[in-house]
């Protein structure tokens, strides 16, 4: 089985701060991680490589050169192979041309590595977080979709897919190929071993620029392709500070507290 | 695509009973106003199976007219059938603007059909306005995991669609049902739907809960210290008519079901009053909870960041601070 692995480079947003003078975001210092649902997405493949040996593992990331960062991670984990996919002309994309400009390096690559019978993405990255980008790719391709999974199974031209829904889990079948999207499983991703670390740390990091991309329309891609602008950010502002109540014992708390409430009437 | 018409759609989710989800009744509340500004008919378009119960909700909640795509294949939701359903009433009249219900099958299937549109779509948005100078939506969104606030803007593509968040707008007032009501008779094949349910693990009656459409909410966190622990929020909970929230780590430590889980990664209330115990407030939990009117927060760690978003904070142990504070309410509603 073929699987490419779409992992994006992220910000700790766990680790970001606000400046409380300027009320704007440290972003200085704070760690850059793979998007922890990409690492679920990651672990998934290598799950089913560990059942079909035979199984290969692509990733492939967009993002600046430093991003390569994160593909030795992958590589260390469990992916076998991995692709950045960088250019100036993509910087600025939304969902819409992010994921366009994805699905035309998706062919690129199927031209080097063969196809893809399954490709995972995480549900959404901690930085964005608009579970936006795999839906799209999978439009784009014309692929059927399982988002939201948790657990995935290879069976015959088929995945069986562990679903966190709303109330509840299911288990969807979708036949191959097609893109699924991960969120948080029971259990924790692998670790890598050291000495796929060392490997990691040596191998090679296929680049692939705009102009490798034989398929793609460029006016779909970066700021001018893509059809959302964001107009202005702003650090949610804060409220105003609150009644404490710290009484002598915390009875008298307790008490104080349902005066409190039933004087202005919320209870 | 080219708008037809300014009117605002928004997309009625149903369950597989054919009644409507909460959140598309809600969004019909901001949707009035944002129809009136834009110049044009309010829309309800619902999608199922049996769907009068759906249909008669969306009309006495405001809708000018309503169209309806029903059939057996809607009743369990996939995402080829609706992304297909949709596009066929898009197509026909192009709207200039949807909101749908960021509910898991609303985030699934939204991507698929703005991206086949090649239109944009603002994901989870928290705030919708119209913006004065050149009529566009303003969809506000957090990012970065609650820290930041985007105002997003689909200038030259129509129609503009964000999902939005259940449990931000409060359902608009009950009025007279005048909706014009029109059925599209539209059905995929069974060979178009290229996923197929295979099991379903509901969970237990039990561990449901409708925090979304809950007046009261007592939450719980790391400080809870485990399953025994959330017993005394019940009893609060239960005292005063509400149900049982958790934060993320108490999720987490597996002491109580994800279902109960509040914040960025799970549920976004808007009750009366939210009552916080041993929650210490990290910014993901604190973005799902800013829609309370009124928050408590019972914490022993004065400096917890909970106490900068409470309204009224108690320093002190929630297990010496709640059952008493449970006993006086018994009194006062007994």
């Amino acid at each position: 089985m073929n699987i490419l692995v779409c992992v994006k480079q992220v910000p700790d947003t766990t680790e970001i701060k606000i400046d409380p003078k300027t009320n704007t975001l440290i972003r200085d210092g704070v760690p850059s991680i793979v998007n922890p649902f990409d690492g679920y997405a990651l672990e998934a493949a290598a799950r089913i490589k560990d059942k079909n040996p035979d199984t290969k593992i692509v990733v492939m990331s967009m993002g600046p050169s430093q991003a390569e960062a994160a593909l030795r991670d992958c590589l260390a984990i469990a992916a076998d192979k991995a692709y950045l996919v960088s250019d100036r002309a993509f910087g600025g994309s939304d969902t819409l041309a992010t994921s366009y400009i994805l699905s035309s390096a998706v062919k690129k690559i199927e031209e080097l590595e063969g196809k893809f019978d399954a490709v995972f993405c995480g549900k959404q990255a901690i930085d964005g977080d608009t579970a936006q980008v795999g839906p799209e790719l999978a439009e784009h391709l014309g692929y059927p979709q399982v988002t939201y999974g948790l657990e995935v199974s290879l069976e015959d031209d088929s995945l069986h897919v562990l679903r966190e829904a709303e109330d509840g889990t299911e288990i969807i079948g979708v036949k191959l190929p097609c893109v699924v999207t991960f969120t948080k499983p029971s259990f924790d991703p692998r670790f890598p071993t050291i000495k796929r670390k060392m490997a990691a740390r040596r191998a090679k990091i296929e680049q692939l620029s705009a102009a490798d991309l034989t398929t793609i329309d460029l006016t779909r891609a970066g700021l001018k392709g893509s059809p959302t602008k964001v107009k202005k950010s702003f650090v949610p502002p804060r409220k105003e500070a609150g009644v404490v109540i710290k009484e002598a014992t915390p009875e008298d708390s307790a008490h104080k507290l349902f005066q409190t409430l039933n004087d202005a009437h919320v209870i | 695509m080219e708008a037809k018409s300014k009117d605002l759609w928004v997309f009625i989710e149903t369950k597989e009973d054919g009644s409507a989800k909460n959140v598309g009744i809600e969004l019909l509340n901001p949707g009035r106003e944002l129809a009136n500004k834009q110049g044009g008919k309010l829309v309800a378009v619902v999608v199922g199976y049996n769907t009068k119960a759906a249909v008669e909700e969306a009309g006495k909640h405001g809708a000018d007219q309503i169209i309806v795509v029903d059939g057996e294949e809607y009743k369990v939701f996939s995402t080829d059938a609706y992304k297909l359903a949709m596009l066929h009433v898009i197509e026909k009249y192009a709207p200039t603007t949807i909101l749908i219900g960021a509910t898991p099958e609303g985030r699934d299937f939204a991507p698929r059909l703005s991206c086949n549109l090649k239109t944009g779509l603002t994901a989870d948005c928290t705030g919708l306005d119209i913006d004065d100078e050149t009529g566009n939506m303003i969809w506000t969104r957090p990012t970065f995991g609650g820290n930041l606030m985007a105002c997003i803007m689909c200038p030259d593509n129509r129609p503009q669609m964000g999902t939005v968040r259940p449990g931000v707008f409060k359902k608009p007032a009950e009025t007279e049902n005048k909706a014009e009501v029109i059925t599209e008779d539209f059905h995929v094949t069974p060979d178009q739907i290229r996923t197929e349910v295979l099991k379903v693990m509901k969970e237990s009656a039990a561990d449901f809960v409708d925090l979304e459409g809950a007046d009261i909410i007592v939450s719980g966190g790391r400080g809870v210290g485990g399953a025994d622990g959330f017993k005394i929020l019940k009893d609060l909970a239960d005292a005063l008519g509400g149900v049982v929230g958790a934060s993320r780590a108490a999720v987490d430590e597996g002491w109580i079901a994800h279902s109960h889980q509040v914040g960025q990664t799970g549920k976004t209330v808007g009750p009366k009053l939210y009552i916080a115990c041993g929650i210490s407030g990290a910014i993901q939990h604190a973005a799902g909870i800013t829609g309370s009117d009124v928050i408590v927060a019972i914490n022993k760690d004065a400096d917890a960041p909970i106490f900068d978003i409470a309204d009224y904070g108690v320093v002190g142990n929630l297990f010496d601070i709640v059952p008493v504070f449970t006993e006086e309410v018994k009194k006062l509603k007994g």
